[in-house]
């Protein structure tokens, strides 16, 4: 199938939707993606059709539903390139996964002295779950620092590392600058010097191929939402070694193997980590999401989101007064950008008005906004359902919010 | 004039607006116009909490009305302030703290103004509502003495 921008807008109704009196232009896709009308059409049929909890029953509701269920888990492994798909574990989401993480690896194997080592460009979910571990264990959190560009300075990662490195966890596609992490290279070198890895791929993992093997990531993490599939769910992917020795996250159903007041067992891959109902719904429709978005023709998909990241580039960097933040040579198909004396409050309000929607502020990366001494950015993040045409109209968005408050 | 003789006035005004534009040019004008703050007052402690642009409030004492002063970063913001401050400041604690902001809601700032933004708002006019309770409480202990 080859990539036809008109046919791919069909699939998704929400795109046709009109804000005072103006055709929506959605460019906050690294907040969340739109969904195709298959996927709400799924989560719908689920509900209609095949409403049942799963794994317990033993109706012909609940095996549809527990099969349609563990379905996903086969689609995402194959996704990832996972071994197995006890490997596969379904979260509430990229955070969820990495607070998982946190509590269970990062509790019973670092301990007082241990470094952790991320990355000036993380989301603040990949900040504050270390950050209470280490309050915690007396563990240590320590920066890779960036350059001006938004690209990690390797050689100061090299430095930061020592046989005291525990865990390494940076983002695979930074959120706010859209800056490609070698992470290849840093899972390489973390390894040779004793580290487990964790990979967060909220943002990556719609817009470059993950092959976790190939990878060698100990652990990563992504967001359905950002994929368009459905919010609320989530993946951690983990080695089944690392994930055997960990000890579960929460306690309940789902979770265990036998319980008696003196002793519960515990489940085995991958339901130990998946306590209480889960998030079936959902989890049933994120593989309708991506069955989706595997049958799009990828190479014709990244071309276009280049061409839109090119163009956008382009046309901001014309714009008198405007600086683009994030120039790293290679990125995804988001820009952040600041104005000359005007706040990006300002530039998203009036945005707003014109019924353009981009994301203002600190996108969840504050230390990241103070490396660069800004209080925040606008930030356009375009999605393959985006069009030159629309960044036309960013454009002539921003000319009026020049006029209104240069 | 009374806070609702303020707040009418401005629903009046907005009520000439034709479309957004000319809403915002007004609103964009009153943030330029508005004095803003004094850097002494731009404190940690004058920052509004809940709000994406940072918003200082500072409040004192003229006689038995409260006077409020604010600024911010961002200049809309700065303009929404600056009616806040136009329908709240001058104004004596029980005034400020029976009054029913419905100005917000008539000139349909409410729905232009996205959740988070609004929430920023709202948590400004809380802050200007807990100073007028405390010089409230001093007041009347001021009276007793």
């Amino acid at each position: 199938m080859s990539f036809d921008i008109n046919t791919l807008r069909k699939d998704f109704p929400i795109l046709e939707t009109e804000i005072s009196g103006r055709k929506l232009v959605y460019f906050d896709n690294a907040a969340t993606t739109q969904k195709p009308a298959v996927v709400v059409k799924a989560l719908e049929t689920y509900y209609d059709s095949y409403n049942a909890n799963i794994h317990r029953g033993i109706h012909y509701l609940a095996e549809k539903a527990t099969a349609a269920f563990e379905e996903t888990r086969k689609t995402v492994r194959a996704f990832l390139n996972a071994a197995s798909t006890e490997e596969i574990i379904f979260t509430y989401g990229t955070t969820d996964a990495i607070n998982l993480v946190a509590y269970t690896y990062g509790r019973k194997f670092l301990k007082e002295g241990d470094e952790i080592l991320i990355s000036t460009l993380e989301h603040h979910s990949n900040i504050v779950p270390w950050q209470m571990l280490c309050e915690e264990k007396g563990c240590v959190l320590k920066v890779i620092p960036i350059d001006d560009n938004g690209d990690l300075i390797l050689e100061e990662f090299d430095r930061l590392l020592s046989e005291k490195t525990k865990l390494v966890s940076v983002v695979h596609v930074s959120n706010a600058l859209g800056t490609i992490n070698p992470v290849e290279y840093i899972i390489q070198k973390a390894h040779e010097a004793g580290a487990k890895v964790l990979i967060d791929g909220a943002q990556a993992c719609s817009h470059i191929p993950v092959d976790v093997q190939q990878l060698d990531a100990d652990f990563y993490v992504l967001s359905a939402h950002k994929l368009f599939g459905p919010t609320g769910t989530g993946i951690l992917y983990g080695k089944k070694e690392l994930l055997l020795a960990m000890p579960p996250f929460r306690g309940g159903g789902e979770m265990i193997k036998e319980v008696t007041f003196e002793k519960t067992t515990y489940a085995d891959l991958p339901y130990k980590f998946e306590a209480g109902t889960p998030n079936i719904a959902d989890v049933i429709t994120f593989k309708y999401a991506l069955d989706y978005f595997n049958a799009l023709d990828k190479e014709g998909l990244r071309r276009h989101e280049h061409e839109l990241l090119d163009y956008a580039t382009e046309k901001l960097e014309a714009l008198e007064g405007v600086k683009i933040i994030g120039k790293a040579p290679q990125k995804i198909s988001v820009v952040s950008f600041v104005m000359e004396n005007i706040h990006p409050q300002d530039i998203g309000i009036i945005l707003d008005q014109q019924g353009i929607a981009v994301r203002t502020g600190h996108h969840c990366t504050q230390p990241l906004m103070q490396r660069f001494g800004i209080p925040g950015t606008a930030r356009a993040s375009f999605a393959p359902y985006n069009t030159k045409e629309e960044i036309d109209a960013l454009i002539s968005g921003l000319l009026k919010v020049k006029k209104f408050l240069a | 004039m009374s806070i609702n003789e303020i707040q009418d006035e401005i629903i009046e005004t907005f009520e000439l607006f034709d479309d957004w534009e000319e809403k915002y040019e007004y609103i964009i004008d009153l943030g330029k116009k508005l004095a803003g703050l004094d850097d002494q007052y731009k404190t940690e402690d004058n920052i509004i909490k809940g709000c994406q642009s940072v918003v200082w409030l500072h409040a004192h004492l003229e006689g038995d009305k409260v006077i409020f002063e604010a600024d911010s970063q961002a200049i809309i913001v700065k303009g929404l302030v600056s009616m806040l401050l136009k329908v709240l400041s001058g104004h004596t604690p029980d005034e400020i703290l029976n009054t029913d902001l419905y100005f917000i809601e008539k000139t349909g700032l409410s729905s232009h103004l996205a959740q988070t933004r609004s929430n920023g708002l709202a948590s400004m006019v809380k802050q200007m509502k807990a100073y007028a309770l405390g010089y409230k409480t001093l007041l009347e202990k001021q009276n007793q003495s």
